[in-house]
């Protein structure tokens, strides 16, 4: 399990060039390990999608990656950067290790083609040797692991509900059988059940077919029952990473536990809900020291001018987290 | 940021209220099978729906069940196959032109996606304008239209206004999107609101104000609000009542905490149990820990007989698969109702099967 397949380092990302540059992700460091659930959260605006399309070079223009690393271990041969490959090998790297189910995904199917043909197609560009009737096969297969009857396969993407063409999109990227599957809010469009059963088929086939997932929701209760490490990010950066358990029972990250207690809870006495007081920052015109000082009700004396480094806390499990905050500063 | 208890909804009348609301879409057929009967996807049947002044009602179920169908013939954005629709008492059925121009200024709809629902290459002010031209609410002078305009982004709290006026949808986040596509509605100054999703989008710090606006607006101008989500904690905390939609048709109602606390139906149960609750996690190595009721949605071209949940209750009975079951009081609290056979008075249910019950026991 402590097998890194994919290593983030020190990761820049703009948005635009010179003076009028947005640093939407700022050194991120993260590792994504053989076989596990990653999961990322944060607010809306804090860069999770800019992250996931640095590390795949995927950025839409005006995005540009000022530096870092994404060093990718396959499962054989040597390790190497992703940001130094040539245009070649990083269409063979995407087409052949990740699959990336973009947030939005439900609008970008082709509205003229049966989801069928679209199904159909992406299995062929990938196993080209397939015969037809197998490749139909397994087309009615992907669509029953997310839900979708047999039946609905002749369907235009119109003729779908928003969760349904969501499903669709999910059963697409796992067509393609890859090493890194990252999905940036796959199941914003669905109910619970629906939500549980795709994520218990994504865990089931993980276990089957070995491949690691970079989840990325800002639903962190979701997050918190099945991914194995969760990290938070907040104006660009990881603010805090740990097992699942250890950030659900004691998140040390004052903003980690705002977003904690922003859901409505359905079991139990009805509770205040309380959220984080104030907005995003601002990513022109970051506060300075923390950037979350000021909507932070701890804050203290060394937050507002000096930035908190992300390291290992002094608590028991502090080998196995990381936290950038004042009350947790880093040792050594 | 917080969301307050709601006091008993000062008034009561009816807005809009639909009855036996069915829609029945045609499936495409291909050349070769142009002689089999046409075939249809069964998306809406026999819905049965009130919405009144100052409350808040929510529509929860499954993805695909229907939801946004029943939102949009509310809206009569589509000719119904079937059923009624009342407004303010008076029957309904508008095709275009004036006729819908007018039921528009009355019943509002926001759309599930507010990343698709504000065009592009426009400003705020043309959206909002736009609006409050066509329901004749700009004014006579171009100060009418600024006053209007401020008045609508002040209403959702976007202030100041003129921060947001000559925005263009991209500069704006989801939340404030979201915004002004609520500010859009109001600008016909509807009496019912009609509002799809208009937070699954969001994230969650974002998710709070925009509910908050929402339950806000239904106090200060007494709206009735249609909540459509598959949230139904969200629903526990923002709907007054809450009914619960399975392929196609309402499988339960009642007031929201009832629903929520005490569900009847085994389709409400299965969804309640399957809300992500963090305290029941193990240790959790990636393992989803509760069952997640297995089963798929049926077909909605060839539904189930009966009760169309009947495939994957847990409770099933024979008669499940042949008779359609009928609303049947529950008598835990007025109002509470559920179509489930469990609850016939005339037919005992067998022992051993779950009944309402209190969860999170
Ligand atoms: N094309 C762009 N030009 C300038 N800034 C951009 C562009 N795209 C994104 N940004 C900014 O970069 C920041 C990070 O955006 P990103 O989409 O990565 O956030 P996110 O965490 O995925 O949010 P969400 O939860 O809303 O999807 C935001 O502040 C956004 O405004
Ligand atoms: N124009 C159409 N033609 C054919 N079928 C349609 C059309 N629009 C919707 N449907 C079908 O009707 C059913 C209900 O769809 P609807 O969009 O109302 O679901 P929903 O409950 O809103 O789902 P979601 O939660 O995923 O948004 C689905 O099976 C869908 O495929
Ligand atoms: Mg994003
Ligand atoms: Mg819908």
């Amino acid at each position: 399990m402590k097998d890194p397949v994919l290593e983030i380092r020190d990761l820049n990302v703009d948005y635009g060039l010179g003076d009028q540059a947005v640093h939407a992700v700022r050194d991120v460091s993260l590792t994504l390990h053989r076989g596990e659930v990653l999961g990322l959260a944060g607010e809306s605006g804090s860069g999770k999608s800019t992250l996931a399309y640095g590390l795949t070079r995927l950025l839409p223009p005006p995005g540009v990656i000022r530096g870092g690393q994404v060093i990718y271990h396959p499962a054989a041969g040597p390790a190497y950067d992703v940001m130094a490959l040539s245009h070649a090998e990083l269409r063979a790297f995407r087409w052949a290790e990740t699959s990336i189910v973009f947030q939005g995904a439900m609008n970008s199917l082709n509205p003229v083609y049966k989801v069928s043909t679209q199904l159909l197609d992406v299995i062929r560009a990938h196993e080209p040797r397939m015969p037809a009737s197998a490749r139909l096969a397994r087309a009615r297969e992907l669509l029953r692991l997310v839900g979708i009857a047999a039946d609905r396969m002749d369907s235009y993407p119109h003729q779908l509900s928003g969760g349904m063409r969501q499903r669709v999109m999910i059963g697409m990227a796992l067509a393609l059988e890859p090493q890194i599957v990252i999905m940036d809010e796959p199941t914003t469009a669905l109910d619970v059940v629906m939500q549980r059963q795709i994520l218990r088929q994504l865990i089931e086939l993980r276990e089957r077919l070995g491949f690691s997932v970079l989840f990325i929701t800002h639903d962190l209760s979701l997050l918190v029952e099945f991914s194995d490490r969760i990290a938070i990010m907040y104006g660009g950066r990881i603010v805090e990473e740990a097992p699942a358990p250890a950030l659900y029972r004691d998140s040390l990250h004052p903003y980690s536990d705002g977003l904690l207690h922003s859901f409505p809870a359905l079991r139990g006495e009805r509770r205040e809900l309380t959220g984080i007081p104030g907005s995003p920052p601002d990513l022109r015109n970051m506060p300075t020291g923390c950037s979350f000082h000021p909507r932070c009700s701890k804050a203290f004396e060394p937050c507002p001018d000096r930035v908190p480094v992300l390291g290992h806390p002094r608590t028991p499990d502090g080998r196995t987290r990381t936290v950038a905050c004042w009350l947790h500063p880093a040792t050594g | 940021m917080t969301i307050r208890e709601t006091p008993a909804a000062p008034t009561t009348e009816v807005v809009l209220e639909a009855a036996g609301l069915t829609k029945h879409f045609p499936v495409r057929r291909k050349l070769r099978s142009l002689f089999k009967p046409v075939r249809f996807v069964h998306a809406v049947d026999d819905v049965n729906l009130t919405l009144r002044r100052g409350r808040v009602t929510a529509l929860v179920g499954e993805s695909g069940s229907g939801k946004s169908t029943v939102a949009r013939l509310l809206a009569q954005l589509y000719p119904r196959t079937g059923g009624e629709i009342k407004l303010h008492g008076q029957p309904t059925r508008v095709r275009g032109g004036r006729a819908f121009r007018a039921y528009a200024r009355r019943v509002q709809m926001i759309f599930q996606d507010p990343f698709a629902s504000l065009n592009p290459v426009h400003t705020v002010r043309y959206h909002l304008t736009r609006a409050l031209r066509i329901h004749q609410r700009a004014g006579r002078t171009p100060a009418d239209l600024e006053t209007a305009l401020c008045d609508l982004l002040t209403r959702v709290q976007l202030t100041p206004p003129e921060r947001y006026l000559d925005k263009f949808p991209h500069e704006l986040s989801g939340g404030q999107r979201q915004r002004v596509a609520i500010a859009r509605a109001l600008g016909a100054d509807p009496t019912a609101l009609l509002a799809d999703e208009p937070v699954s989008m969001l994230d969650v710090s974002i998710r709070l104000g925009v509910l908050n606006l929402l339950r806000n607006l239904k106090e200060r101008l007494n709206l009735a609000i249609l909540y459509i989500t598959h949230d139904i904690a969200s629903a526990r905390y923002f709907a007054d009542d809450t009914m619960v939609m399975y392929a196609g048709r309402m499988v339960e109602g009642g007031d929201s905490e009832t629903v929520t606390q005490r569900p009847a139906h085994p389709y409400t149960q299965l969804l309640i149990d399957s809300a992500p609750d963090p305290d029941q996690i193990q240790g959790g190595t990636g393992s989803v820990p509760r069952d997640a009721g297995g089963g798929e949605p049926p077909s909605l071209i060839d539904p189930p007989g009966g009760c169309r949940f009947h495939p994957r209750c847990p409770a099933v009975m024979p008669r499940c698969s042949t008779d359609l079951p009928p609303r049947l009081e529950i008598g835990d609290a007025p109002g509470h109702w559920a179509a489930c056979w469990l609850y016939d008075p005339a037919g005992a249910a067998p022992s051993g099967t779950p009944a309402a019950r209190e969860i999170g026991s």
